[in-house]
């Protein structure tokens, strides 16, 4: 099954991603720079954190713009796994193709440190290795982590079951506690925590290797399907 | 040549944790009676058009596409000849 890490301008945390696929869950992985505008010989696209395009105007604001966005955005809509971590996700916020938007963390503070998280859902192709409700320690590290959405969108994320992680002490300001949505259809998955830092015992956690190895999992399952 | 000055600010139903803060820093100063800060981006673009209405309809195009985030922010600008 072959991942793709996209790189920008800023990316920080794609050798990372990268080490978590190719040598934790030993399948192969290759960079794509943001220049690129094909995916076809992916299964999962990862958009790494970091500081894309310095954070200029909003996170993730110019990245969207980037080449390879549009090829992603028709990746994700034709049902390709995409995860956004931290800035990735803040990516796909602005790309539209998640629900809502990030502010500043309300204490105004960078903040780097592992967090307690509430698995709130279980039947995503990001999180099956996961029992309903495990509290797992992934560790966060952003200044934009604050989650916003209104209240008609907060609504339809609940009723379509999209929170699929919850800070269990919440340390940004984030709206109901959310750390990671996905999709309506389930093939796109954003978190602020970094799973790919929590990936192995010697890290200091591997609860975060569970939503690689549930990936691997999907996409087996997928593979065999006729 | 035209010139656009372009304000953006979070939408009011949107809490603004920097607005907050100095609020609370200039009221620690003794400033008293303030209702309320807002923080926001202040944004001068330079940019040649046929006349003001063609411009004011590519900055508006401008802040819809990029420079705002509809979702958490709201815009409004001035465009003047220079």
């Amino acid at each position: 099954m072959k991942f793709g890490v996209v790189v920008f301008p800023g990316s920080n945390c794609d050798q990372d991603c990268f080490y978590a696929v190719n040598d934790l869950l030993k399948q192969p992985v290759e960079y794509i720079w943001h220049k690129t505008t094909k995916l076809d010989q992916f299964e999962a696209i990862i958009l790494p954190g970091g500081f894309s395009y310095g954070d200029y105007l909003r996170t993730g604001a110019i990245a969207r713009f980037s080449p390879i966005m549009e090829a992603v955005i028709k990746y994700a809509r034709s049902g390709g796994l995409v995860i956004g971590i931290c800035n990735g996700f803040q990516i796909l916020l602005e790309a539209g193709l998640l629900p809502g938007a990030m502010l500043r963390n309300t204490s105004l503070h960078f903040i780097c440190k592992y967090v307690e998280l509430k698995v709130e859902n279980t039947a995503t192709p990001f999180t099956s290795e996961y029992k309903p409700g495990q509290r797992v320690r992934i560790p966060i590290a952003h200044n934009e982590g604050n989650y916003y959405i209104d209240a008609k969108g907060l609504r339809s994320l609940k009723d379509n079951q999209q929170i699929v992680f919850r800070y269990t002490a919440n340390p940004n300001g984030s709206i109901d506690d959310i750390a990671g949505i996905v999709n309506q259809e389930g093939n796109v998955l954003g978190m602020m925590p970094h799973p790919e830092r929590s990936s192995e015992k010697d890290l200091g956690s591997s609860d975060g290797y569970l939503v690689f190895t549930s990936m691997l999992k999907w996409l087996k399952q997928k593979s065999i399907k006729p | 040549m035209f010139q656009a000055e372009i304000k953006i600010t979070l939408k009011k139903t949107v809490a603004d944790p920097q607005g907050l803060t100095v609020k609370h820093a200039l009221e620690s100063l003794d400033f008293k009676g303030i209702n309320g800060i807002r923080m926001g981006k202040f944004i001068i673009v330079q940019l040649e058009a046929k006349d003001q209405a063609q411009a004011e309809v590519e900055v508006s195009s401008m802040c819809q596409k990029l420079l705002a985030n509809p979702i958490i922010e709201e815009f409004s600008f001035e465009v003047k000849k220079i």
